[in-house]
């Protein structure tokens, strides 16, 4: 038993600690830290970055364009990169539909999209949920017909993140709507510009523009478009939804958060002396730091057992449930720690490029919203509950 | 980076939970733990003739181990069959002679398991005192529920001092030593151990001039890792035992485990008891390291964790048994209690956490 890094895992850190310090750019990592929203020209900056070095696919196989790293690597370098405070990648071509396409993808349709994907061509974006499917996302509604060579899409898809600045949409439709839910699902390539196609913001709790739905009528796209094999569909939606999950528990990301939590905690006062020396607000965040502390080994235990050639199934559910507790409870702390200075509502504050005078401490404006839009963490990418259910049943055996 | 543990560890780890599995089942525990005694003595004369004991120190103490992963795995055991033979004073006493050197022979006898020790640390209501006394001292006052006093011939006891703390060794026919005996609700022994004027000569002391508190810490920190891991082990144990009940049990016509409001109980228990398991690995591993205060806030950490985790998973157990949870004849209830009561040793889950903070 070893809980230190190797020689070679340490020398790698220094590595990516060097590139991050060299090539991450100043502007973009303040806009991180200060917890403010990209621009899509920020988050395409800094794809451009990683391209350019050969990391913005890190567990894609070299074939195809990544680095050839190992899971122990792929967690130092994520957690570098929250800890540098740098953009996160935009997850949807890089870390969903590319391992769909490198598995179950045809030849062709890997040489035409994963290059786009890393060179920033296409902005990809996500479409599962569907008013009537979420959590029984198999439940999903929208139909694609077969006509000629081209099939027909009609529906409607929601919560779509970032849909507003996508180029392309990877779709579950239905095209089996006499088979059992599960077994009459396609997985389809869409153009976001293909006539038929209408995309409607929807603000969220915090003010921000982030996800959006969007409606299909009569959608015409080609039949090399489908991803495998028809009806097969729900196999792939299941493979991307397990798939990349050695970044699940977000620990690098807690790591920088509670960072900036301490910060704010010595900076603020209370009753004379700083917030992080009240013995109520000292004990929340040691409950939370030591959490995070078994957090940490716990995500490396999992690793290491992944990389010791055990499967990556569900435990992966017990380090999204308890990574996203600690992250919401880390912003939770953090609003609370600006007092009343949480309280005022200054949406302009919130974007990249504002550059007005603070109301209260500098960052308390973001403290809030940002506390209301991590609510989502513990509701995407199957909820905390869907997650406990997977666990009663593969892990508990319930 | 590697979890596994080395070969001679997990051989180790193998032959205890062997030994218990087949001598150890909880009708035998039970009667000693709640009989007179608080252990039964041909249970502990086996298990130490296992080696049980030398696993817990490194050569130079005699032992063939010692290290923080040795310490885990043999009190992760020990906790998975709910032991309450005296490992812990034999752990905790013998560290502390370790540490302070001299006094070779009864450490000697403690790792080989010949002498049973106990480690009298935690004062009552009258603390103890020592004053000077030409070269040795005049203890006076009491020492609060040491774990199995009654069964030990050596007391490890420390006194608080202005400055360094002292500690003296004392065998406990020592004139003017007097235990007061009981079990405890878990199952085992301790003992109130009075002092009435007990006069040592300067060789009673364990270290040297200043050398106190890193001997107290050396014994307690031993302490702390061994209890967390106890938990860990005795956590492992309920989760089994309530995942078989899950299974077994039907009511409405099929097997408890089917509903969903259980489900997610046992799912949160899950992911706790992995959480504490990974603060006793935390522990572990910084028990060994050259920094003081990693290891003193990773020691903190863990036995707030365990002191968190155990009674929810005690509470848990109970619950989701039900009725059979509660009664003494199913094992899991003494497994309850030992992991509520662990949290009142060496220092409860608030103790901790405001320790943590303190060396933050």
């Amino acid at each position: 038993m070893d809980l230190s890094f190797t020689p070679e895992e340490e020398a790698f850190r220094e590595e990516v600690r060097a590139f991050f310090r060299d090539k991450l750019p100043a502007r973009l990592s303040t806009l991180v830290r200060e917890g403010k929203r990209l621009r899509k020209s920020d988050m395409e900056e800094w794809h451009a970055i990683l391209n350019e070095r050969g990391w913005l696919a890190n567990h894609w196989p070299e074939q195809w364009g990544g680095p050839g790293w190992s899971v122990i690597q792929r967690f130092i370098f994520d957690n570098e990169s929250a800890l540098a405070h740098a953009p996160r990648v935009v997850p949807f071509g890089v870390n969903m539909l590319g391992p769909v396409l490198i598995k179950y993808g045809s030849e062709e349709q890997k040489k035409q999209w994963l290059p786009r994907i890393l060179d920033g061509s296409d902005w990809w974006c996500q479409g599962y949920s569907e008013p009537g499917a979420g959590s029984d996302l198999a439940g999903l509604k929208t139909t694609a017909v077969r006509k000629g060579d081209v099939y027909v899409v009609n529906g409607q898809k929601t919560w779509t993140t970032l849909g507003q600045h996508a180029d392309m949409i990877f779709c579950l439709v239905r095209t089996d709507p006499t088979a059992k839910k599960q077994e009459g699902i396609s997985f389809l390539l869409i153009d976001m510009k293909s006539p038929g196609i209408e995309v409607r913001p929807i603000t969220l709790i915090d003010g921000e523009q982030e996800v959006n739905e969007v409606f299909f009528t009569d959608v015409e796209v080609p039949v090399a478009n489908l991803v495998g094999e028809e009806n097969m569909g729900w196999t792939y939606a299941k493979y991307l939804l397990t798939y990349e999950r050695t970044n699940i528990a977000g620990v690098g990301f807690s790591i920088a958060s509670f960072e900036r939590l301490k910060e704010v905690a010595q900076m603020q006062k209370k009753g004379g002396r700083a917030l992080a020396d009240d013995p109520l607000f000292a004990a929340r965040m040691a409950r939370v730091e030591i959490d995070l502390a078994n957090m940490q080994t716990t995500n490396l235990r999992v690793l290491a057992a992944v990389a010791g050639g055990g499967a990556p199934g569900a435990e992966s559910s017990m380090l999204k449930i308890k990574g996203t507790e600690i992250r919401q409870e880390i912003t939770s702390l953090t609003r609370r720690a600006y007092g009343s200075y949480a309280a005022p509502y200054i949406p302009e504050a919130l974007e990249a490029g504002w550059n007005g005078e603070d109301v209260g401490p500098e960052d308390a404006a973001m403290a809030a919203p940002s506390y209301f839009n991590n609510r989502k963490l513990s509701i995407f990418g199957g909820s905390n509950e869907i997650q406990k259910n997977i666990i009663s049943k593969a892990i508990l055996g319930l | 980076m590697n979890f596994e543990h080395t070969d001679d560890r997990r051989m180790l780890a193998d032959t205890l939970v062997r030994a218990l599995r087949d001598g150890y089942p909880i009708e035998t525990r039970n009667a000693g733990a709640y009989g007179e005694a608080g252990y039964d003595p041909a249970v502990w004369q086996q298990l130490t003739e296992l080696g049980i004991v030398s696993a817990l120190f490194d050569e130079a103490a005699g032992g063939f181990g010692g290290s923080g992963f040795d310490i885990m795995v043999v009190f992760e055991a020990l906790g998975r069959a709910l032991v309450v033979e005296p490992f812990l004073g034999a752990l905790m006493a013998g560290r502390a002679l370790a540490a302070g050197g001299g006094h070779d022979e009864t450490l000697a006898r403690i790792v080989s398991g010949e002498t049973i020790a106990a480690f009298a640390h935690d004062d009552g209501a009258t603390p103890l005192i020592a004053t000077k006394s030409g070269d040795g001292w005049t203890l006076s006052g009491t020492k609060a529920v040491v774990s199995q006093a009654g069964a030990a011939s050596v007391f490890v006891v420390t006194v608080e001092q202005d400055g360094d703390p002292l500690v003296l060794l004392v065998p406990a026919d020592t004139a003017g030593v007097s235990v007061r005996s009981f079990n405890v609700v878990e199952g085992g022994a301790a003992g109130d151990v009075t002092f009435e004027n007990v006069a040592l000569s300067a060789d009673a002391r364990v270290g040297g001039e200043g050398q106190g508190q890193a001997i107290v810490d050396a014994a307690v920190g031993a302490g702390l890792l061994a209890l967390s891991a106890e938990a860990v082990g005795a956590m492992e144990f309920v989760k089994e035992a309530t995942l078989g009940y899950l299974r077994d049990r039907k009511q409405f016509g099929v097997p408890i485990g089917k509903f969903q409001a259980l489900q997610h109980r046992m799912a949160t228990v899950l992911l706790e008891i992995e959480q504490a398991h990974s603060a006793v690995i935390n522990a572990a591993s910084a028990f060994d390291g050259d920094d003081a205060k990693a290891r003193e806030r990773a020691l903190a950490a863990a036995k707030y964790t365990i002191g968190r985790t155990g009674a929810l998973v005690a509470e848990e157990t109970i619950q989701l048994h039900g009725g059979i949870g509660m009664t003494w004849e199913y094992a899991v209830s003494h497994y309850a209690k030992r992991l509520v009561m662990i949290d009142h040793q060496l220092g409860d889950e608030d103790y901790h956490l405001q320790r943590y903070i303190a060396l933050g």
